[in-house]
């Protein structure tokens, strides 16, 4: 370890590899001695873990002031192989110490919600000793994603970045034998797995394209060599950023790839916040910001991921506003506004883009805890409906009760005051209202936008619109009016372990907006140090008038009026509409306002422009087919039944056959033995010189004797 | 004195003679007297160069010769002896026990 | 010259006959007394070639001891006791052919060779073959031969004991 060497340049930058061990210790303490521990201890090493690492992370984050350039602090050697070096080691820059204090941070408050919310999920769920599974998968994440922030090369930042695909799939099928047909969750877990391969796939393409070009994974050597590998050869750093894209699409859930998100709310609330919202999906914008230096010698790449920023912002946006379930509206919001984080890194705007990421972990992982805390009060409800003879009778049917479905909530105001408050500014931040956080970042990426690439500005401003209407819709569909359904009447308020982690949120949502104000730009500033921003000026000179600083009024002033006017739609919709609806019959109402002004244009947005339908269709079907038939046909009936056995077996068979019987037994059996035999017959023959007579004897005597003399007379001659 | 070719001719003969017994006789006794025979040739034969050559080896080689046939011939007689209780015959013919 | 022509050759007749009836007599003691006569002759042969003390030996001790010996032993065995039948029957054929293939070989060397071996003087010293010529050699320089011989005479002695008074017991107790 070279940690002496680092502990010279003064902070507390040698720590860093703790940051990586303390959860790793969590999840071993937990796996190992789990099965002793009660519940109440295993949720306290699981949540000191992270806590200790946001430690860490802040000390790091206070030795970076002093030494802003950041260190690189080697830990092992992992691979030596010929031109290849890649040591383990911890990059501690302004950018990866905002990653980690975002990760542990928000990773221990929503540690200390999932230790109140996983108790009260294994008693109605059943299986309490799940507990311990659920926090050593999620002490691994967070693992996983410390190592992903951490690296100093982009093989380190793939290990990361594998390992927290994995969790995720773990915590996806966490209740691995429940949902559609017994095994939904498990094919929701399958599905965010393949999805993302097909991401890690493009990585992978672009990861070897470096290391064939840079002959190096480290970030430092490839921010230097960048220019004079484009001059070498352009199309290489075009390929690799847009098989990076790929990559990005994967991971943070964009167009084509961000299928398997919705489904991935089939997990624990707590999962759905901390993976799917606040930090596994950010990991693509990180990446992207990480390449800063490819990126900016390739505008055509950049415009691409600007666009398919976009485009998926507003489409999930739309999506959004025809959902049932809380759960997947917030699903689809995390995709829409991961849309804005990478437009706005592929714009170049990266500044803009982790700020949105910093901001938007905050409010998305309060809206999902919050929705979580809803979720367990109508299961409270239910649980006590059920047992509640009286209550019983009003149960308005005996089919399966979703305690997901908003048209089952209502009214929660009253019921639950906490969570509706924090909700509210949660949704509130979300919708870019001002003064809250989302309003600042939001618009930071809107101002950025109408400069560099106004295209997308548009497609971004319509997004934020429906955003704001989706939200509206969502407060009013689950805290106003009246309770549609008995348990929403019946709902209990959740315990202080799991709101206080939402206060907090809620908190850090009101004031988050403050960290990067215009003309003071603190984190653009902190930022600076590690994304050398002249470099993006100098590329961003081809655009006309890149601005820094300075607040766009007109920008800010369309977004909040957008914002604003969306609320009020929403709000018109289901207060007013709704209610004149109440006076239709109930078999003949719609469930949803919309539905008589959008027809059946909602019922595309129900059903999310049927992509899985399409992508089943036209994608997996026949490729499942084409496996079949080879696997089938060409494989077994035709490369095994065949060509296997009639031909290499009967064959083989058959010179086996011929060898063994004609030539082996018949032909050298027969020399073997008949060389025995023969032998045998001399014998015989030859045995009857023994006759016994020792006159037989004298006389062969004398014959030789005669010969010998003959041939000596011979000689004489 | 003759040439000793004459000596060497007569000494064949009586050798051939002898070796002709050997072969045809059946009695055991009178093979070994064959073979009495045989030595008694080559003693002739020594007698006759040790003359020709007027060397005394031939003589004193003589003598050694008698001395091994008379000791060969008590042993042997002393076998066939000792042959006959086994066998009560003196057929050479019937000491075929070796026969392959 | 010519007396010595004679002698040889009456000699020699004799001797090839003799052994010619000791080699086809059935009865074994005529074949016996054959031999004797047949060593007698040859004893003759040997004074004619100045080998007075190797004449006496052969009559003494050939003749005398050896030929007496086998007396003694056809008669305690018993005279010609062999069966008329041939056992190999083609064993006499084969032997004749044999004898006279031989005796052409042997033949044809003598008639070749005639010129080879010149001839020797027929003066010959005194002492040649006088037992004290005889006498001389074997104690100087054929000493060793001799000492040899004489435990050579020992071995056959102690054997023709053993081999016979074993035989004798058979099984009993053996004196």
């Amino acid at each position: 370890m070279f940690l002496s060497e680092v502990a010279s340049v003064g902070g507390y930058f040698y720590l860093v590899p703790l940051v990586v061990f303390f959860p790793v210790a969590g999840l071993l303490i937990n796996l190992i001695f789990g099965g002793k521990f009660s519940e109440k201890l295993i949720g306290w090493v699981a949540c000191v873990a992270p806590g200790l690492s946001f430690v860490l992370a802040v000390l790091l984050g206070i030795s970076l002031v002093g030494h802003p350039e950041g260190v690189t602090v080697p830990f092992v050697d992992w691979i030596k192989l010929g031109e290849l070096e890649l040591p383990w080691a911890f990059r501690v820059d302004t950018l990866s110490v905002t990653m980690m204090l975002v990760v542990s941070g928000v990773g221990t408050l929503i540690h200390i919600y999932a230790v109140g919310y996983m108790h009260e999920d294994v008693r109605h769920n059943g299986d309490p000793s799940r507990y311990r599974r659920f926090f050593v998968f999620f002490n691994l994440f967070i693992a996983m994603m410390m190592i992903l922030v951490s690296a100093d090369n982009y093989l380190m930042l793939f290990v990361g970045w594998e390992g927290v695909g994995l969790c995720s799939y773990l915590l996806i099928g966490f209740w691995y034998d429940k949902g559609k047909d017994g095994i939904g969750n498990a094919v929701a877990g399958k599905k965010a797995f393949i999805t993302n391969r097909i991401g890690d796939f493009g990585f992978l393409i672009a990861a070897f394209l470096m290391f064939w070009y840079f002959k190096s994974f480290n970030f430092d050597v490839i921010v230097a060599k960048a220019p004079e590998v484009a001059a070498a050869a352009p199309g290489v750093i075009l390929a690799m950023t847009l098989f990076m894209l790929l990559g990005v699409t994967g991971k943070s859930a964009q167009l084509p790839l961000f299928v398997w998100l919705p489904d991935a709310m089939a997990g624990p609330t707590p999962v759905s916040a901390l993976i799917h919202a606040a930090t596994m999906v950010t990991a693509g914008v990180y990446l992207v910001a990480r390449s800063y230096s490819l990126y900016v010698l390739v505008p055509q790449a950049q415009n691409w991921v600007a666009i398919v920023g976009g485009v998926t912002a507003l489409f999930a946006a739309t999506i959004a506003v025809g959902q049932f379930d809380i759960k997947k509206v917030l699903a689809y919001s995390t995709i829409s506004q991961l849309g804005f984080m990478v437009a706005a890194v592929g714009m170049g705007a990266f500044v803009a883009g982790m700020f949105h990421l910093v901001t938007h972990a905050f409010f998305k992982a309060l809206l999902f805890l919050s929705a979580g805390s809803v979720i367990q009060g109508l299961e409270r409800g239910h649980h006590a409906v059920e047992h509640d003879p009286l209550l019983r009778k009003r149960l308005k049917s005996e089919h399966h009760f979703d305690p997901q479905d908003m048209r089952n909530m209502g009214g929660l105001r009253n019921r639950m005051k906490t969570t509706f408050w924090v909700y509210l500014i949660g949704a509130l931040a979300l919708a870019g209202i001002f003064p809250l956080a989302g309003f600042w970042s939001k618009d930071e990426i809107l101002a950025e936008a109408l400069h560099l690439n106004p295209l997308v500005y548009w497609l971004l401003t319509i997004a934020a619109f429906f955003t704001a209407f989706y939200m509206g819709r969502q407060i009013i569909m689950v805290f106003f009016g009246e309770p549609k359904s008995e348990p929403s009447a019946q709902a209990q308020e959740s315990p202080a372990v799991m709101t206080t982690p939402l206060v907090v949120l809620a908190g850090l949502s009101l004031v988050g907006g403050f960290m990067n104000l215009p003309f003071i730009h603190t984190f653009t500033h902190w930022l600076e140090h590690t994304i050398h921003l002249e470099e993006v000026e100098a590329a961003a000179e081809a655009t006309p008038s890149y601005v820094v600083g300075g607040l766009n009024l007109i920008v800010a002033g369309i977004s909040l009026g957008l914002a604003l006017i969306a609320i009020a739609i929403a709000y018109y919709f289901y207060t007013r509409r709704a209610a004149d609806l109440q006076k239709v019959p109930a078999n003949k109402r719609p469930d949803d306002p919309l539905r008589g002004v959008l027809g059946p244009a909602f019922s595309v947005l129900e059903h999310k422009y049927w992509v899985d339908e399409i992508y089943w269709a036209v994608i997996v079907n026949p490729y499942v087919a084409i496996s079949r038939f080879l696997a089938e046909k060409v494989d077994w009936a035709f490369w095994h039944d065949f060509f296997h056995e009639k031909i290499i077996v009967g064959g083989y068979n058959g010179l086996v056959w011929l060898l063994s019987k004609p030539i082996d037994t018949s032909f050298i059996d027969g020399i073997a033995n008949g060389l025995g035999q023969g032998v045998q017959e001399l014998a015989a023959a030859m045995r009857k010189i023994q006759s016994g007579f020792v006159r037989n004897y004298a006389l062969s005597v004398f014959i030789g004797v005669v010969v010998i003399i003959g041939y000596l007379v011979l000689q004489l001659r | 004195m003759l040439p000793v070719y004459y000596y060497v001719a007569l000494s064949a003969i009586l050798f051939i003679i002898g070796t002709l017994g050997v072969l045809i006789r059946r009695n055991a006794i009178v093979v070994f007297m064959s073979v009495e025979l045989m030595l008694n040739a080559a003693n002739l034969v020594f007698v006759a160069f040790a003359r020709y050559y007027q060397a005394m080896e031939g003589q004193i080689f003589v003598f050694f010769v008698m001395t091994v046939a008379a000791a060969e011939v008590a042993v042997g007689l002393a076998l066939i002896v000792a042959i006959f209780r086994t066998k009560q015959s003196i057929n050479v013919d019937q000491i075929n026990t070796l026969k392959g | 010259m010519t007396i010595q022509y004679i002698l040889f050759f009456s000699l020699a007749l004799i001797a090839v006959a003799s052994a010619v009836g000791m080699l086809i007599s059935r009865n074994a003691i005529y074949a016996a007394l054959y031999l004797v006569l047949n060593f007698a002759t040859v004893a003759v042969f040997f004074l004619l070639l100045q080998a007075p003390f190797i004449a006496i030996a052969q009559v003494s001790v050939y003749a005398g001891a050896i030929m007496v010996l086998f007396l003694f032993v056809i008669m305690l065995l018993g005279a010609e006791q062999v069966g008329p039948q041939q056992a190999i029957r083609w064993q006499r054929p084969v032997a004749a052919v044999l004898g006279v293939i031989l005796l052409a070989e042997l033949g044809y060397i003598l008639l070749s060779q005639t010129g080879v071996l010149p001839g020797t003087s027929t003066e010959i010293a005194e002492a040649f073959g006088s037992p004290a010529a005889v006498g001389v050699n074997l104690f100087t320089a054929y000493l060793l031969p001799f000492e040899v011989t004489s435990v050579l005479l020992l071995v056959a002695i102690v054997g023709s004991i053993v081999l016979t008074r074993f035989g004798r017991t058979n099984g009993e107790e053996g004196k």
